[in-house]
């Protein structure tokens, strides 16, 4: 009776997934509603969940609910530590959620809202999940070592290599890219800067108050930070209000970008305590508050998606970035269907909290599946904007024209029809003085999300409001992003320099902390710069270079996990990992052929930098930097291919080895013991 | 009644007790078990400076 009941049920989420999949790709001509977005997700995701991931752990892991997880056997109450699986969950759940599945999604809603929803769904539950789930496993059964080390021991010294640059190249092209969606949310705005600004202080009051009045009481002192920066938002509008005020806040690009590297050199350089370990609590508080509010402002508010399904640009003419809708899309958008950078959170906190084998399910799976949920809503707020106004916003002047009118008539001609007076009234709503050529997509998530909120809570009067919310919700959570990722990239510059001159190594030693940190900083800086100089907006440019570089990342993770499949004996399965792998290398590589060498100047590095360089002559010296720039992010893609292509090459051979039996398949697992908690729980 | 009511509390209890982990309340509740101190300003600065010479260096996906 309950198999017949269960049946049921399960049919009937399979029979509304697909009703719902089949509306978001076959309906053509009328807007729909975003509900038919969260229908199909919640129903893809559920039958993913139960019988995906249940077939991923059966057949081919075979989870063991028996065995000691390095949390049991290692417990040091510091790094390992038995956790409960919610607890876990939520905690995982904080550190692969950034602002990615925010940004991405609206970046490539350019192609229209269909094929940004099919990726994330699909990609989420055959690949993002997957290896998130298999390499939180495999770390799990090695003492929670981390990528890099897996890669190492599994792979050989050229995976290990391989993987260590690869993350050091995506932290710094990572920075370069979030500091720059900063500068274009910021630029020309006191009100966001002002709000910005405040949290500094805000925070401060943070530190002193967990140190010296109530020690330890983070939970406490966060709500009064964000009561605080509730207060700043609001006398943000004030300061914009006032010419002598606004002035004091109003920054160019260039000038922030400066203002953005010397605080991630200072976040790096200085004590964490006092500034920036309260404002990373500050904005993990707004973090998760916020996600929870959008969900619940787009189920109650429900939306009608104006943009439509497929736009013209999918042929690659699109001006928010250039190329293609294969492969572009799918590298657009990397955390919310799969992100490399997740095999790094998958093998570093996260398996050291794991109570037992059976729990990495819920965990590595799970936790996917509510990411890739916040890259729906985040689609969701890009497509309930007209189009016109989503084009106007995230056009470079670059492409549509720096004067009002002439950026209108350029995107009303594409189809999409806004006018100049449309876009100056809804500057005027969020309290800015334009909302033109924003690029970066953060501003465009800022207004789709004061429309979501202003329609569900508070009405057209708040809007400016929530705009502003919603900007220093993303400016807080990049910020947290630079300089958490400064310090964790100069530890690991400072790790291995140690092997060449100890005192190298020593993360207390301020010669080494300062000159890693500048090493760091003007690394990322130059992407910075380079993108506030672009004349295309820099985002063209640097999110495909972020989405290769995080996707050929989650091409080394599922090597690694391939090789220990197949070293498992599960070769028959191994189309779950190699499947995801394959379409990634497809996608990475070709996209990576095509900012290389494509012949049309926005797509190709080397196209652009030959049309610059055939220009009036003498050229110019900012000419000169961006011929330079785009040969630059020509030899960066393709090192990084290099790279990866080695370690394909390794894996490859590792399997023909193994399966042809002129190799050992040997797995580099911890040895097994058995779990006493079974018996502690009676 | 009585059910729905002790589901309600274990949920609340659970998503607390992640609250805490995540803000590294539960990490200084242990420090304090394991060090056999108080929670003071001494307690807490100790607690931050082993936290940031931690091996584990926490990233943050993007």
């Amino acid at each position: 009776m309950n198999k017949t009941l269960a049946f049921l049920g399960w049919a009937t989420v399979a029979v509304f997934g697909a009703g719902a999949v089949s509306t978001i790709a076959l309906r053509r001509g009328e807007p729909i509603n975003a509900l038919w977005l969260v229908v199909a997700a919640t129903c893809c995701y559920a039958l993913g969940y139960r019988f995906y991931s249940k077939f991923v752990a059966a057949k081919i892991l075979a989870l063991d609910g028996l065995r000691a997880t390095p949390a049991e056997r290692l417990e040091n109450g510091r790094d390992f530590l038995v956790t409960n699986k919610w607890v876990v969950f939520g905690h995982h759940f904080a550190a692969i959620a950034g602002p990615g599945p925010l940004v991405g999604p609206v970046l490539a809603a350019q192609f229209g809202y269909l094929p940004g929803t099919m990726w994330v769904l699909a990609g989420a539950v055959f690949a993002g999940c997957v290896q998130d789930f298999v390499i939180l496993l495999f770390s799990v059964r090695r003492d929670g070592k981390s990528l890099t080390e897996m890669a190492k021991s599994e792979i050989g010294r050229v995976g290990g290599l391989v993987a260590y640059v690869a993350v050091i190249a995506i932290l710094i092209i990572l920075l370069g890219v979030a500091a720059l969606i900063v500068v274009n949310a910021l630029k020309a705005s006191p009100w966001g800067t002002f709000t910005i600004a405040m949290t500094m202080p805000i925070a401060l009051l943070m530190g002193v108050y967990l140190r010296r009045i109530r020690p330890g009481k983070v939970l406490e002192v966060s709500a009064l930070g964000f009561v605080l920066v509730l207060a700043a938002i609001w006398g943000g509008q004030y300061v914009s209000q006032d010419a002598a005020l606004a002035k004091l806040f109003t920054f160019s690009a260039p000038t922030l970008a400066i203002l953005i590297m010397i605080y991630g050199f200072a976040a790096s350089a200085l004590p964490v305590w006092l500034l920036l370990a309260p404002r990373d609590y500050l904005s993990t508080f707004v973090k998760l508050g916020t996600i929870a509010l959008l969900a619940v402002g787009i189920v109650a508010l429900h939306p009608t998606l104006h943009m439509p399904a497929l736009t013209r640009f999918v042929d690659g003419t699109g001006p928010v970035f250039a190329g293609k809708i294969f492969p572009f899309a799918f590298i657009t958008i990397a955390c919310g269907a799969i992100s490399g950078f997740h095999a790094l959170i998958s093998s570093g906190t996260t398996p050291k909290m794991i109570a037992r084998e059976t729990e990495t399910r819920m965990v590595g799976y799970g936790a996917m599946m509510c990411e890739s949920a916040v890259a729906i809503m985040a689609i969701i707020a890009a497509c309930v904007m007209q189009p016109g106004v989503y084009f106007a916003i995230n056009s470079p002047a670059g492409i549509v024209g720096q004067a009002p009118a002439t950026a209108a008539a350029t995107i009303s001609s594409w189809g999409f029809p806004v006018t100049a007076a449309d876009m100056q009234a809804l500057a005027h709503a969020v309290g800015e003085q334009t909302l033109y050529n924003r690029t970066g997509g953060a501003p465009a998530f800022a207004v789709g999300m004061a429309h979501i909120f202003s329609h569900s809570l508070g009405g057209e009067t708040l809007m400016a409001l929530w705009y502003h919310f919603a900007i220093m919700f993303e400016a807080l959570f990049i910020l947290t992003i630079l300089d958490a990722g400064t310090r964790v990239a100069r530890f690991m510059i400072q790790d291995a320099l140690g092997h060449v001159y100890k005192p190298l190594g020593r993360t207390s030693w301020y010669p080494s902390i300062l000159a890693t940190s500048a090493l760091i900083v003007a690394s990322w800086g130059y992407f910075l710069w380079q993108g506030v100089k672009d004349p295309l907006g820099g985002i063209n440019s640097l999110w495909p270079l972020f989405g290769i570089s995080n996707q050929l990342l989650a091409t080394v993770a599922l090597c690694v996990a391939t090789t220990i499949i197949i070293k498992m004996h599960r070769a028959k399965y191994a189309a779950v990992t190699l499947g995801p792998l394959s379409w990634l290398v497809a996608v990475t590589f070709t996209a990576s052929w095509h900012k290389m060498f494509d012949a049309d100047p926005r797509v190709g590095f080397l196209a652009q930098a030959r049309v610059l360089a055939v220009g009036p002559t003498p050229l110019s010296s900012a000419t000169v930097r961006v011929i330079f720039n785009n040969r630059l992010d020509a030899m960066v893609t393709g090192v990084l291919v290099v790279m990866v292509t080695l370690v394909l090459v390794e894996s490859v051979r590792q399997w023909i080895g193994i399966l042809s039996g002129a190799r050992e398949a040997r797995v580099k697992e911890a040895p097994f013991v058995r779990t006493r908690l079974v018996e502690e729980r009676g | 009644m009585n059910r729905v009511r002790k589901m309600l509390r274990d949920f609340l209890a659970t998503a607390a007790a992640t609250l805490r982990e995540i803000f590294d309340e539960a990490a200084y509740a242990r420090f304090l078990g394991r060090s056999g101190t108080v929670s003071s300003s001494e307690s807490y600065a100790e607690f931050r400076r082993e936290f940031e010479e931690g091996k584990v260096r926490r990233p943050k996906c993007c």
